[in-house]
């Protein structure tokens, strides 16, 4: 009898491990922090990046898509031709993509999706993406050519941006509170506030992912988020707002800290038509009288590369340009007095909500009145920011990063909020956006930015790192941040 | 002079010093950043260590109490110079239409959440140290408007009052040769507690970042910018946390032994 009981227990209790045993390994949820909430859920009618941050890839695709590293690889089109003018692009999409909701995913949804992007009254974001087609044709439900105006080399990864998915004509109008894409992953629930939840969508036209159901949190507050990690709340911080508290987490062995880059050049936006900034003299003393380095290692904590121009350091067509805004107090101050400013003049420097630009800012400030200028600090939230430095243009200086991939493109566009208004340079991105020869492409990419970076239209910083935690456990993330996205597809549980 | 008198008022001071020599001298140039050298902790060359941007805390703590008392004195100013003609109004006119007018008039202001409003009035006219000093001015008004109402209320129930009637003398002449002086007692404590609470409320206005704007240092703002580096440098946030625990309580202490030395009862027990 005793015997009896004890084998029985044995049994139970080695039963009982394999079970805790299988459990652990079986782990197929994951819950992903971020800082901002997005306002709504449709990525092609707002420009919140926060929309792509839980649905692109996961919930909506497009005919191309980025990968982690920045590649373009086919999306929902399976392969494509260009004709040899480069003008004509006939998709072939993937067979047997099913929506969400039950419907097919067929040529008529790419022609509704596109033209819906291109139309007068369309709320597309990127509008400019979609600004060259002149004609989208369904051939066959599989089968979709799209003609372009002109020879555009940028258009497959125009195609990749979140704001280009595929969405349906059934689905469109609950779009913004029930996204239905094609992706491996259904629309769940929303709690406003709090979270979203994804789960695994069976259906799935590609490789199921190892996940099953996904958790956005969000969690505004620095104080809150590091709290959050540390008590093993959330699996994954994905850009995480304190860089001070990595170094704790890279020590414990319970998180691991990914360091990338994204596609935000973090500048010192000057509005070149406000006096005393439309003398370019007095924009290159600004440019060297900020020491970079002290604003990475004193707002950063050391994560983010300095940069010379408005462009990505890890692209291919990246020139070096640190140079031409060294760090040098004295001849900022001879410029500034060559310029008629010996006694230094005072402005207005706005900074927006993100510790890169409250901290920066007082760095920029202390080294702005070595030099004579007195930049007087206003922090503002971020619809206050919106409102009188981007739509109202009223503002000396102020600090932002811009994280859209490849967005030179904005000084040729003298309405932009900083106003830089140069022909030459219009004319240069006019060539540069038909052109479709890739050494030829990097050639005018380069002279871009030089003219940017010698007529010193804004003050470069550094390029804004990817900051996330995750849990040791965690794999598949992406490192670095292409566009925002945080593609769950290929992220899974280490046994 | 008790024992809360006399240590209540060694802290203030020390405040007050620290603020007047601010003014004169500080070990290093409160706003001169050396970013290699930040997140130091308490040392010989830097007493109070230094912040994330390397900047001597000791000479920001210093300066930021000079940003703390200015904002508090002239709030506390505001109060008691709008406060106290109010106040003595109303009890001139006791029962009244005017009386009525400036009561209602302070519950109306008493009825708000003095932070929330504070929060809402430098939201719209702009974060900043003068719009912190009204919000929190306002909000004193009504505090010592209805403390000298009821204090005058009892004394011109007084014979001396009556006399002063007699000889002719019209109510606003009483007020300020007879009223006046007799609550000014009740004032000086009352003003002493508003002046703490004006300490907290502009530290907590510039906590959330309302109050003075960077590069003036604010007790408030250093805690605010600290709070993520609490887990590894504490002194961040310690040392402006004492800065504004041991203010406020010093002005406490100040205050309750004010009132005990100033009250004409305890006075006659004492001696």
């Amino acid at each position: 009898m005793g015997h009896a009981f004890k084998h029985t227990f044995q049994a139970a209790l080695a039963l009982s491990v394999s079970l805790l045993a299988t459990q652990a390994i079986a782990k197929s949820d994951i819950t992903v922090a971020m800082q901002l909430e997005p306002p709504h859920l449709d990525p092609t009618s707002a420009a919140a990046q926060a929309i792509d941050s839980v649905v692109y890839t996961n919930v909506f695709e497009g005919l191309t898509r980025f990968m982690g590293d920045g590649a373009i690889v086919p999306g929902l089109a399976e392969s494509w031709e260009i004709s040899d003018d480069g003008t004509v692009y006939t998709f072939k999409l993937h067979d047997g993509v099913t929506f969400h909701d039950g419907t097919t995913m067929d040529g008529e949804d790419v022609k509704f999706s596109l033209d819906r992007a291109r139309s007068e009254d369309s709320a597309n974001a990127q509008k400019a993406l979609f600004s060259g087609i002149t004609e989208v044709e369904v051939i066959d439900p599989l089968t979709v050519k799209i003609t372009l105006k002109e020879p555009n080399g940028n258009f497959l990864f125009n195609l990749a941006w979140g704001d280009a998915v595929i969405v349906a004509p059934e689905s469109i109008d609950g779009i913004k509170t029930n996204p239905i894409g094609t992706g491996a992953f259904k629309f769940a629930g929303w709690v406003q506030g709090d979270k979203i939840d994804l789960e695994r969508n069976a259906d799935y036209w590609g490789d199921q992912p190892a996940l099953e159901k996904a958790t956005f949190k969000f969690i505004s507050d620095p104080t809150a988020a590091f709290a959050a990690v540390m008590a093993e709340d959330v699996d994954v911080f994905s850009g995480f707002p304190a860089p001070e508290n990595l170094p704790q987490f890279e020590a414990d062995p319970r998180f691991q800290v990914l360091v990338g880059s994204t596609e935000g050049e973090t500048i010192l936006s000057t509005n070149n038509k406000q006096p005393p900034f439309d003398d370019v003299r007095v924009r290159q003393a600004v440019a060297h009288a900020i020491d970079r380095q002290a604003i990475v290692d004193g707002a950063m904590f050391g994560y983010g590369t300095p940069i010379g121009t408005h462009f990505a350091p890890h692209h291919p067509a990246y020139v070096d340009l640190t140079g031409n805004s060294a760090y040098d107090p004295e001849k900022a101050k001879a410029l500034l007095a060559e310029a008629g400013f010996a006694d230094g003049f005072e402005t207005t420097l706005h900074l927006p909500p993100p510790s890169y630009a409250r901290r920066g800012g007082e760095i920029i400030a202390a080294q702005l009145a070595q030099v004579g200028i007195k930049a007087e600090i206003t922090n503002v939230e971020w619809a206050q920011w919106l409102e009188t430095v981007f739509r109202g243009k009223n503002f000396g200086l102020t600090i932002v990063s811009h994280t859209e991939p490849m967005d030179i493109g904005i000084y040729a566009r003298p309405e932009y909020y900083f106003q830089y208004d140069n022909p030459a340079f219009q004319e240069l991105m006019t060539t540069l956006n038909s052109t479709t020869d890739p050494d030829e492409r990097s050639k005018l990419l380069g002279q871009a930015q030089t003219m940017i970076s010698e007529d010193y239209v804004n003050g470069y910083l550094f390029q804004l790192a990817a900051l996330s935690v995750a849990k040791a456990g965690v794999q598949g993330l992406w490192v670095n941040a292409p566009t925002a996205a945080n593609d769950l597809t290929a992220v899974s549980w280490a046994d | 002079m008790s024992r809360n008198l006399i240590l209540g008022t060694a802290l203030s001071s020390l405040v007050v010093l620290a603020a007047v020599l601010s003014f004169l001298w500080t070990p290093y140039d409160h706003t001169a950043l050396d970013i290699p050298n930040k997140l130091q902790p308490p040392n010989a060359t830097h007493w109070l260590g230094t912040d994330h941007f390397g900047r001597d805390m000791l000479s920001m703590i210093m300066v930021g109490a000079r940003t703390s008392i200015a904002v508090a004195l002239v709030a506390v100013g505001i109060g008691m110079t709008a406060g106290i003609p109010l106040g003595l109004t109303a009890a001139a006119r006791k029962g009244m239409w005017l009386d009525e007018l400036i009561m209602r008039g302070n519950d109306l202001v008493f009825a708000f959440p003095s932070l929330v409003i504070a929060i809402l009035i430098t939201a719209i006219f702009g974060a900043g140290a003068i719009n912190a000093i009204i919000a929190i001015g306002i909000f004193n008004i009504p505090v010592f408007a209805r403390i000298t109402r009821g204090a005058a209320l009892s004394l011109w129930e007084r014979e001396f009052i009556m006399a002063a009637r007699v000889a002719g003398k019209g109510a606003a002449r009483i007020s300020a040769e007879h009223i006046l002086p007799n609550v000014a007692n009740l004032l000086i404590v009352q003003g002493t507690i508003q002046f703490s609470l004006g300490i907290l409320a502009e530290a907590g206005l510039s906590y959330v970042g309302l109050g003075a704007q960077p590069p003036t240092p604010s007790w408030g703002r250093m805690l605010a910018d600290a709070q993520t580096m609490v887990s590894f440098a504490p002194h961040l946030a310690l040392i402006p946390g004492c800065a504004i625990i041991l203010t406020v309580l010093g002005l406490n202490l100040m205050g309750d032994g004010l009132r005990d030395w100033l009250d004409p009862r305890i006075r006659v027990a004492r001696t």
